[in-house]
Parts: structure tokens; C-alpha cells; sequence
């Protein structure tokens, strides 16, 4: 990232998410709360259905930066606030993540970024913002 | 009362170091998607300059979140899972995490505030290595709300 200018583009990433997803990530992570795997629990707290779990989504973010970053450990800050569920049907097309990413600022050895997260029109990710080392 | 400010300044500790070893990094990197070879090669991952295979950039949440459920099981604090939301995270990484790391982690709360029937908890996880050197702060705040909205 080191070429990079303030107000770049950085490559749009796309990333499919599905209810197998939900469940993979339930286990690696340790977090089973129903709300990300039963219909019945999700609407019995009042949500439209299952959702995913707000830090898998922020991890698809993470996904994103790596890309862009070329290695996942130059990436020394990362913050998100969860605003919008990400709403992950029972079927086999699941729903679309896009992540965008804009240089906001070049500080000595760091690109700051902004991202911004959407699933459909929706942004589901709010003040995103990450700093990534440009030392190799 | 659920939750007051008395709960500012507590702080709570993994039961017992976490081990972090090749198999939850190949995991974490398999569940998020992340396909770079760094998280499931060791050579690849020592090419880059990396002592072992290397952490997803999310993964420090499985060590905080181990402090965490000693908060939430903490019997005077009463916390019920399905009233909280996790509204911010932030990782401020020292260093990346590799395998191989034997890491210890802190939960500190930091504040307790009250608005619209909801409890914002937001806390601060400080994740040291074996040696006690800093790894990653770990930033989340948590909304509480009760269920008849009322008391947090």
C-alpha cells in the first residue's frame, strides 16, 4: 500500500455469506448464541431473522484490509460500530458483503483507511476505520 | 439494581492462559474466509517474516471474549446474554499473533452509561504475551437492555 494517495480506491471485495458460514463461524469463535443459527430464537427477540454475528461481519472487513494490505499483520488498528444486522436467509444463495475502502490519511509508515460495509443498500458497518502499516 | 456504576473498574482475567496453536488459527482464518497461506503455512508465513502461522486480523476476540464470559458469569453483575448487544469493537494491535503465543488477557470496565433504557458497557481488554509484553488492546462496548425496558 505503500504508492498509495489520500482519497485512492482501494479494490471493492465482495464475499457471499450463508447460514454454513454463520455456523463455521459460531465454532471457531466459541459464540453460539442462537440468534446467528434458530429462526425461532431470532424472531422471539424481535429480529427479522438470523443474523450474522456482528464480529463476523467486522472479520470480513478484516478480510478485506489483508487483501488489501498484502499480509494480515500490518494491520494495527481496526475499529467498527454494529449498526445494521446483516439478515442471512435459510436458502443456498445467502446474502452479499461488499466492502469498500477509501485512503483517508498517509502518516509516517501508515495508511489510514475508511471502510464502509454494505449488504444490499444497507450499511451494516458505521465509523470503520483502520490503520495499516506500511513497513514490510 | 442490574447494573450500576459500581461496576466501573472492575476487572476480570482469563481463567488460564490461552494456547494458541496452528489448529484455532487454520479454524478462525477457514471460518472468516481468509485463504492466504500466512494462516495455515508455517513456511509461508516464516518467508514473511512471522515467527508461525499467522492470526486473522479479528482473531484477538477469542482471547478477549474468554475474559469476557468471566464478566457475564460474574454473579453480582446481572448481565442476561440475550438483552446484550455488541454495539463497538476496536483492536489495537502491538503485534500481530502467531501460534505458538501463550496469551493472558484483562477485562477492565471502563464505564457504565445510562441512555434510553440502555445500558452502555464499554470495556477494555489488554491481551499480554508470556512474557507480559503488550500484544493487543481490545475495545468493546456492549448495549444491555432490560427486558421491559425499564431498568438496565
Amino acid at each position: 500500500m505503500g504508492s498509495l494517495a489520500r482519497g485512492d480506491q482501494l479494490p471493492t471485495q465482495t464475499y457471499r455469506v450463508t447460514r454454513a458460514d454463520l455456523i463455521a463461524y459460531a465454532g471457531a469463535s466459541d459464540d453460539h448464541n442462537p440468534i446467528h443459527w434458530s429462526d425461532r430464537v431470532a424472531a422471539s427477540v424481535g429480529l427479522p431473522g438470523v443474523i450474522a454475528h456482528g464480529m463476523f461481519t467486522m472479520a470480513l472487513g478484516g478480510r478485506a484490509l489483508s487483501t488489501w494490505a498484502g499480509d494480515a499483520g500490518r494491520v494495527r488498528d481496526y475499529g467498527v460500530r454494529f449498526t445494521r444486522p446483516v439478515v442471512v436467509p435459510d436458502d443456498d444463495e445467502g446474502v452479499e458483503v461488499v466492502v469498500e475502502g477509501v485512503v483517508d490519511e498517509i502518516v509516517d509508515g501508515a495508511v489510514r483507511v475508511d471502510l464502509t460495509v454494505r449488504c444490499g443498500a444497507v450499511t451494516v458497518l458505521g465509523r470503520a476505520r483502520a490503520s495499516v502499516s506500511t513497513d514490510a | 439494581m442490574a447494573l450500576d456504576a459500581d461496576l466501573t473498574g472492575r476487572s476480570y482475567d482469563l481463567k488460564a492462559p490461552y494456547d494458541v496453536s496452528r489448529i484455532d488459527i487454520a479454524r478462525f482464518a477457514a471460518a472468516v474466509g481468509e485463504a492466504d497461506p500466512v494462516h495455515t503455512d508455517a513456511a509461508v508465513a516464516r518467508e514473511r517474516g512471522h515467527r508461525d502461522v499467522l492470526a486473522p486480523v479479528t482473531f484477538p476476540i477469542v482471547v478477549a471474549s474468554g475474559a469476557m464470559h468471566q464478566l457475564l458469569a460474574d454473579p453480582s453483575v446481572e448481565i442476561e446474554l440475550r438483552h446484550l448487544v455488541h454495539s463497538a469493537q476496536r483492536f489495537e494491535s502491538a503485534r500481530a499473533i502467531c501460534a505458538g503465543d501463550v496469551l493472558s488477557a484483562r477485562l477492565t470496565v471502563e464505564s457504565v452509561r445510562r441512555a434510553a433504557g440502555t445500558n452502555l458497557i464499554a470495556t477494555r481488554t489488554e491481551i499480554t504475551d508470556a512474557d507480559g509484553a503488550h500484544v493487543c488492546i481490545s475495545h468493546a462496548t456492549l448495549a444491555h437492555r432490560s427486558p421491559d425496558g425499564t431498568d438496565g
